[in-house]
């Protein structure tokens, strides 16, 4: 799998399945960007779970902080971490020991670890790094355009609302749009140098 | 699987526009709107704090114009924009989100008129200072960076001398520098050149020129090209510090490579309140879906009327770097290949008064301050814009009293080199 870009298809079929998902990292400090994505994600329907050692027991937006992936007493569909990249494989053989598995491994976005993706997908999980889930979700439903974002994506297709005001769906037939060349190629250059 | 990324024509078209939701509407709607009414207080807290995208009032954001900042971020190649409401807005917003008082950028000296004034005059109110550079000299960029130094600006082809600037060379230096690197790309627009291919961090437009393209209405845009890495600079407090404004978020950490868009909206524009009207927004996509065509047939019109001026005995000069003998002809071809834009200047022999009798006597080029209009436009700059100036610094800033600026439209070729002709042979 190539992990410099996915397509459309794979990260809107991921968020479209997924219903549960572990948030690794979640801050319960309103100014963070994790806080953000728990936010969104929760509006936006998925059961959150925050894990977070440091909170354990404290809640998120009226969800509980478990301490570590194997105390959810529920089985979870993906784990999104919040951590830097050295933290993540660790994670993943956390999330490999649950049973029943998780179907999807996500590294947000500034993170990224070859080797942890690599036995994730060993054992049958889909991988995702080095994205937002709340920017993708925006990104592919197009609410993001209306903070002038570059969704990528074009269609002659009526959105469909997703359900309140300026809420669209994820389900939305489209197709790629303009590409960000520049802005990836800089990613790439900030990984290599290794300063996220 | 490779996906296939649409052309530049396609992008045009549909970048950013879909059916409206709820009616089906094909065209783009005039949201002509001040607020957006709340689903709960939660969500207006949402909307407020950043968590969630979204309308709150038509001065932060509008969804017709978010089309429009879209489609223009997509055609630029970047990943985000930002409209409002003039391209000398644009600039005011950049900067803020850019320099504190006593700081510094480099500009090139060759730049639009207007853009000049600002930097020298408005933006010393600001307590933001302007070193000049030579585009000719690239190493003067080089020279005029000092610790102060926080960014660097230029056009791509500038108005009105068709100056071309040698990006790649200026981006070197912007990196080295640890600076964002600006460029003005309205005369060009994006169907003659891409600023971020060629290292730009962020763009700025005037869209009332070609983008637009019809004369109807004023508007600039920012395109965040995705580039710049504000957190490893450190330098720049609007993007890589925790903002008091929203209970401490840094934008760069939270909005990632294209937080500069979200902190021009979200700091700048929210403060400094330059919007623009959808209605404008409206106007100006409307005319982007036929950029192509329009910067093809001009840019065809230009290199025709520029060749026949060029030949033409009354005239002593022309400068237009899609003519071969021109100075910039190299990097034009570089950089613009699919044409040098359609704007120009050339010399009469008759200096100040012939330039006064051709404005005088055109019957279908407009007289009158504009560019990158449907019509063929014509100017006389030393005796209108750049009147106020001494001969010395009309000279210097290419609007000498011999000087005429053509910005050449998409009528039939021969009647706009027929109506100089006919100007031109007018008598004294």
């Amino acid at each position: 799998m190539n992990h410099d870009s996915y397509s459309d298809d794979y990260i809107r079929g991921i968020l479209n399945t997924v219903k549960s998902i572990a948030m690794v990292g979640a801050s319960e400090k309103e100014n963070r960007p994790s806080y953000f994505a728990f936010k969104y994600l929760l509006e936006r329907g998925y059961a959150m779970i925050p894990i977070n050692p440091n909170r354990a027991g404290e809640e998120i937006l009226g969800r509980r902080i478990d301490a570590r992936l194997a105390e959810i007493p529920e089985p979870i569909d993906m784990v999104d971490i919040f951590r830097g990249s050295r933290h993540a494989l660790p994670i993943v053989q956390e999330a490999l020991a649950l049973k029943p598995r998780p179907q999807v491994i996500w590294m947000q976005l500034g993170i990224r670890n070859d080797e942890a993706a690599a036995l994730a997908e060993a054992n049958g999980l889909k991988v995702v790094m080095n994205r937002c889930p709340k920017i993708e979700y925006g990104r592919l439903s197009a609410e993001i355009a209306w903070m002038g974002v570059n969704t990528r994506t074009i269609t002659a297709k009526k959105a469909t609302i997703g359900g309140g005001i300026q809420r669209l769906s994820l389900n939305r037939m489209s197709v790629r749009g303009g590409a960000t060349e520049a802005a990836a190629a800089a990613e790439r250059a900030q990984h290599e140098e290794g300063t996220h | 699987m490779t996906e296939r990324i649409p052309g530049f024509a396609t992008l045009a078209v549909h970048a950013g526009a879909q059916p409206d939701p709820t009616t089906g509407a094909r065209a783009t709607p005039i949201y002509q709107t001040t607020s957006y009414v709340f689903e709960s207080v939660d969500h207006a807290a949402s909307l407020f704090g950043l968590q969630t995208f979204g309308n709150i009032y038509t001065r932060i954001g509008n969804p017709t114009n978010a089309v429009l900042e879209e489609r223009v971020a997509a055609l630029e190649g970047g990943t985000a924009g930002l409209a409002v409401a003039s391209g000398h807005a644009a600039q005011v917003l950049v900067f803020h989100c850019l320099l504190q008082p006593g700081d510094e950028f480099v500009a090139s000296k060759k730049l639009y008129g207007g853009s000049i004034n600002q930097f020298n005059h408005a933006f010393k109110n600001f307590g933001w200072k302007v070193v000049w550079a030579d585009p000719d000299d690239i190493s003067s960029f080089e020279r005029a960076i000092s610790p102060k130094t926080k960014a660097i600006f230029s056009e791509s082809i500038a108005n009105p001398g068709g100056v071309i600037t040698d990006m790649e060379a200026v981006a070197r230096i912007a990196r080295r520098a640890g600076v964002p690197y600006i460029v003005d790309n309205t005369l060009a627009t994006p169907y003659l050149c891409k600023p971020i291919d060629h290292g730009a961090d962020i763009v700025v437009h005037s869209l009332t020129k070609f983008l637009g393209g019809h004369g109807n209405s004023i508007g600039g845009l920012i395109v965040d090209a995705g580039t710049f890495n504000w957190s490893r600079e450190r330098r720049y407090p609007m993007l890589c510090e925790p903002r008091p404004e929203y209970h401490g978020i840094v934008l760069h950490e939270t909005f990632g490579n294209f937080a500069f868009a979200i902190a021009c909206r979200v700091l700048a524009l929210r403060d400094i309140g330059s919007a623009l009207s959808p209605f404008n927004a409206f106007l100006i996509l409307t005319g982007i879906e036929t950029l192509p065509l329009r910067m093809r047939k001009s840019c065809d019109n230009t290199q025709a009327v520029a060749e026949w001026v060029a030949a033409h005995p009354q005239v002593a000069w022309v400068s237009y770097p899609g003519l071969p003998g021109d100075r910039y002809h190299g990097l034009a071809k570089k950089y613009c290949p699919n044409g040098a834009g359609a704007v120009f200047t050339f010399g009469l022999n008759g200096g100040y008064d012939a330039g006064v009798r051709l404005v005088s006597n055109v019957k279908l080029f407009s007289h009158l301050a504009n560019i990158g209009d449907t019509r063929s436009l014509i100017i006389h700059p030393a005796s209108t814009t750049h009147r106020q100036l001494s001969d010395a610094q009309k000279t210097q800033a290419g609007a000498g009293p011999d000087v005429v600026r053509l910005s050449i439209g998409i009528e039939d070729q021969e009647d706009i080199i027929a109506d100089l002709e006919q100007a031109l042979a007018a008598p004294e």
